[in-house]
């Protein structure tokens, strides 16, 4: 193989191998196949030509024994590949618990990312090596698709709902980032990178703007569905919707991270504003607060995230993102236990950005103090 | 014996236009597609040529990135529903349909004219739209982008495909219908051409898989203009409702395109290698399960889109199965072969490049259908790659194949030999130059639908953009010595290939009525004799 003309992309995910392996072994039995066919056909055609020392056909009507015989043995093979690529599939579908969540928001033509801990980022996902990262994501207006080549991952990112993937990153270094759906004029620009860095790097990276108060935060966090505390510096003035990448940013606007090194000068990353704040302010400002407030006759949302609620009319739901967004544009499909459906819709209202924002705040609140679980 | 310009014929028996625009001669009706569907393959083409010209380089210099994407969606559109879909049915089948089982015309000759006018009105509709500046949502139509996002002529491309679709369904109603009342006495379902079997598969699916599809198409266009919520997350519709009606008719398409060409291959193969089918029964029953399971697998296209998981396992499975059939006609074909009289004339090379490609597109289906593998490779060149190998390598030609082979039945001139051959060759080997690299570029994770790219996946591009320029000769070539042979081409008898099939034994070109006394079968498909009855000399 020579250098310039790779045949295969990077591997850089645990994914990656597992997909890969299916990948040798279906080419391993196409080519096979395909081979074998044709030797076959070039050796009749050759064989059987017509020539002077061919007198001529010899009708043959057909075999059941060979007809089976070339039906089953495929069969067979294609049972073994049907299980093995659905039990990867599966595998590959379900993220672990010790993921770290990272939201994800598609737009015509831009990736807009958001870690839990409040750092922003436009078309470029920064994550570290060896930590499982579990992205969910929601498009703001038409279908996108997240893919990593060098992950073998890709998942369409849908209007109307959550779609969620995970990886988890084994080598350093920056990576493709595609949208793979068609998403209109400027989809070949709808591009970005991964940025895969060693874990101490990553926390330093992370640490480069929203420093959260709790303090730095080991390297390979695994608190599942860990709760970010609310960093007390107050929500800058940005809004919510701050697409342009070209907003100079560097670190000097925060001041809450002196003990960090400069970080690198990353013009993508959108660091003046903190998500779980913007989310604060979205709920006061949105009304929420008003219902929402602790020690008032309607559900209480601290506490709440990653437990099951029980519902009024029986049943219970998971209050999770997807609970927490259908909550938002359609209030009345599953009402806590004891409430009344009084809630408007906030369809059309929010941006699926603002959404996700109010859902970090209300992840990060919580509970009550004496209030256990 | 008089010759054949004197012999009153389909072609000779009335002139001027009028004589075509109200022909009820399933014949004429069916040099009528022909020309419109080349006519439509060659603008395909052209649009082909300039997205091969715009990805020679990575950054998006030749074109705009609205062009270009105009420029996909019309060369998908075009090809699929005004070339392949129509190609061997609408030129083929009903050319030779109804000679094939001793009928004088189709069940219904009135309507198998109406379908011709209606598919014109659909293509008319689409060219207009491609004239006032084309529609950029890609040939999958996918929403919300189509019904609520796109700014161009949406609307009026898909009043083309709901038009065009009824001239699919009733060609598919007239075959069914014909093949059920027409054959001739003696020509029991057994003793049936495959290639009738295989057109009977495909107006199955045309039956009842169009009407799917019209109704999505309107259901976006009422969407579109009276914002009514079908599709639209943002109105209170399912994005994903529109993906599963899409698929639900268009792979079954697939099959549409690929099943005539499978007829085409088992009528040359058996005449140039002058065999019997090997295993008759299971072909044929090969293109019905095809047809049955092929409805079955739309899922596979959505292993991404948010679909549950177990339907995907389900619809992986189902894909899976769907290729037995598909490798039992491959293995049966080859087997044809064997203590065959093999000749090399053109159809029977095509015939030979069918099913390699074929089996290459196939194969890698195998690596869609695996739910894993799909996820990297979904939306990839590589799925481009694939789905040419089956529509391009396979459909096309077939339908080439099976032109070069009734060519002198439809004009009464033979094509110049050498050159088919030739051109044969150069579609073979420019088709792989240009396909064969995107496996590699789509594993690569090169999205397809992209103006621009980055520039380690240059070398391969530029490959395929070579490719596609000799497979634009090959295609080229046969254009004009066809059209030459025309006028020049040596008068053919009424059967040149020395092939059973009773469309080879009325005179070329067939008179109106086709047989002058309604045949009488009594023997199995593809009886060719034996050498121990006698020795065949050609």
């Amino acid at each position: 193989m020579w250098t310039g003309f790779p045949l295969f992309p990077e591997q850089a995910s645990t994914i990656a191998r597992g997909v890969d392996a299916l990948y040798y072994f279906l080419t391993i039995v196409s080519g096979f196949f395909s081979i074998l066919i044709f030797l076959f056909i070039l050796y009749f055609a050759v064989r059987y030509r017509r020539r002077p020392t061919n007198l001529g056909p010899v009708q043959v009507e057909g075999h059941l024994g060979i007809e089976l015989v070339w039906s089953v043995i495929p069969l067979a093979l294609t049972l073994v590949m049907f299980g093995w690529g659905a039990a990867l599939f599966i595998r590959n579908s379900r993220p672990p618990q010790n993921a770290q969540d990272v939201y994800v928001v598609g737009q015509q033509w831009m990736w807009k990312i958001q870690h839990q801990e409040g750092r922003r980022e436009i078309n470029e996902l920064h994550v570290p090596v060896g930590q499982p990262v579990k992205l969910t994501m929601a498009s703001q207006d038409v279908i996108h698709s997240f893919f990593i080549p060098a992950f073998r991952v890709k998942q369409d990112v849908v209007p109307g709902r959550y779609t969620t993937m995970w990886f988890e990153a084994t080598k350093a270094g920056e990576y493709h980032l595609f949208c793979a759906e068609y998403c209109g004029t400027q989809h070949s620009g709808m591009i970005g990178r991964v940025v895969v860095m060693e874990p101490d790097d990553f926390q330093r990276w992370l640490g480069g703007s929203a420093a959260p108060t709790g303090g730095v935060e080991p390297p390979a966090p695994s608190e599942p569905g860990g709760t970010t505390s609310l960093p007390a510096a107050p929500a800058p003035s940005a809004a919510a919707t701050p697409a342009a990448p070209a907003v100079s940013v560097s670190s000097p606007k925060q001041p809450a991270s002196p003990s960090a090194p400069t970080p690198k000068l990353d013009v993508n990353a959108i660091n003046t504003i903190n998500a779980v704040s913007a989310g604060q302010q979205l709920f006061a400002q949105r009304g929420c607060a008003g219902c929402h407030t602790p020690g008032a006759p309607y559900p209480q949302l601290a506490g709440k995230f990653g437990t099951m609620v029980p519902l009024e009319g029986g049943g219970s739901a998971l209050f999770n993102e997807d609970y927490i967004r259908e909550s938002l544009i359609a209030p009345n499909a599953k009402i806590s236990a004891g409430a009344r459906p009084i809630m408007p819709t906030y369809v059309g209202r929010m941006t699926e950005e603002e959404i996700l924002q109010i859902i970090l705040y209300i992840r990060s609140l919580k509970p009550p103090e004496g209030q256990g679980l | 014996m008089s010759p054949a310009s004197v012999r009153q014929n389909y072609l000779n028996i009335k002139f001027g236009a009028a004589s075509w625009l109200l022909t009820k001669d399933h014949k004429r009706i069916a040099i009528l597609y022909l020309i419109s569907i080349t006519l439509f393959f060659f603008l395909g083409g052209f649009f082909a040529v300039l997205i091969r010209l715009e990805l020679v380089t990575p950054p998006g210099d030749l074109v705009q990135a609205e062009t270009y994407n105009k420029l996909f969606t019309m060369h998908g559109v075009i090809m699929i529903f005004f070339f392949l879909i129509p190609s061997v049915p609408a030129v083929l089948g009903n050319f030779l349909i109804p000679m094939m089982i001793g009928a004088r015309d189709l069940a219904f000759p009135k309507l198998n004219l109406l379908s011709w006018y209606i598919f014109t009105i659909g293509g008319l509709f689409t060219l207009t739209a491609v004239v006032n500046g084309g529609v950029d949502t890609g040939w999958t139509f996918y929403t919300p982008y189509s019904s609520t996002y796109a700014n161009s002529h949406v609307i009026l491309t898909a009043v083309g495909i709901f038009i065009t679709g009824f001239s699919s369904i009733l060609t598919g109603l007239n075959f069914i219908v014909t093949v059920h009342q027409m054959r001739a006495p003696g020509l029991t379902w057994t003793r049936l051409p495959l290639f009738v079997w295989a057109n009977y598969a495909t107006s199955l699916i045309m039956v009842l898989g169009t009407p799917v599809i019209a109704i999505t198409v309107v259901l976006v266009g009422v969407e579109r203009l009276f914002k009514v919520g079908i599709f639209d997350p943002a109105l209170g519709g399912d994005p994903l409702l529109f993906q599963h009606l899409f698929w639900f008719y268009s792979h079954p398409a697939v099959y549409i395109m690929i099943l005539p060409s499978m007829g085409v291959i088992s009528e040359v193969v058996t005449c140039f290698a002058r065999k019997r089918i090997f295993g008759y029964s299971f072909v044929a029953a090969a293109s019905l399960a095809i047809a049955v399971i092929g409805f079955l697998v739309w899922g596979h296209h959505m292993f991404v889109s948010g679909q549950s998981p177990y339907a995907g396992m389900v619809f992986s499975f189902l894909s899976f199965l769907v290729a037995i059939p598909s490798a039992v006609k491959v293995f049966n074909w080859t087997a044809t072969l064997y203590r065959g009289y093999v000749s090399y004339d053109a159809p029977m090379l095509y015939a030979f490049g069918f099913i390699g490609l074929f089996t290459m597109g196939g194969l890698t289906g195998l690596f869609l259908a695996s739910l894993a593998v799909d996820v990297h490779v979904h939306d990839t060149y590589f799925v481009i790659a694939h789905f040419h190998y089956i529509m391009v390598g396979g459909a096309v030609m077939g339908y080439l194949g099976g032109i070069h082979f009734w060519w002198p039945k439809m004009t009464g001139r033979l094509y110049p030999e050498g050159w088919a051959r030739f051109a044969a060759l150069v579609v073979f080997i420019g088709f792989n130059l240009t396909f064969f690299p995107q496996f590699i570029l789509g594993y690569m994770g090169m999205p397809r639908r992209y103006h621009a790219y980055p520039e380690e996946f240059q070398v391969l591009n530029v490959m395929s953009s070579a490719g596609a320029s000799i497979l634009a000769v090959g295609y080229l070539i046969p254009m004009i010595y066809l059209v030459w042979s025309l006028r020049y081409g040596r008068i053919a008898d009424s059967n040149p290939w020395h092939a059973t099939g009773l469309e080879w034994q009325t005179p070329s070109p067939p008179p109106t009525d086709n047989f002058e006394d309604t045949p009488v079968v009594s023997e199995e498909a593809y009886a060719y004799p034996s050498r121990d009855r006698e020795v065949h000399v050609v």
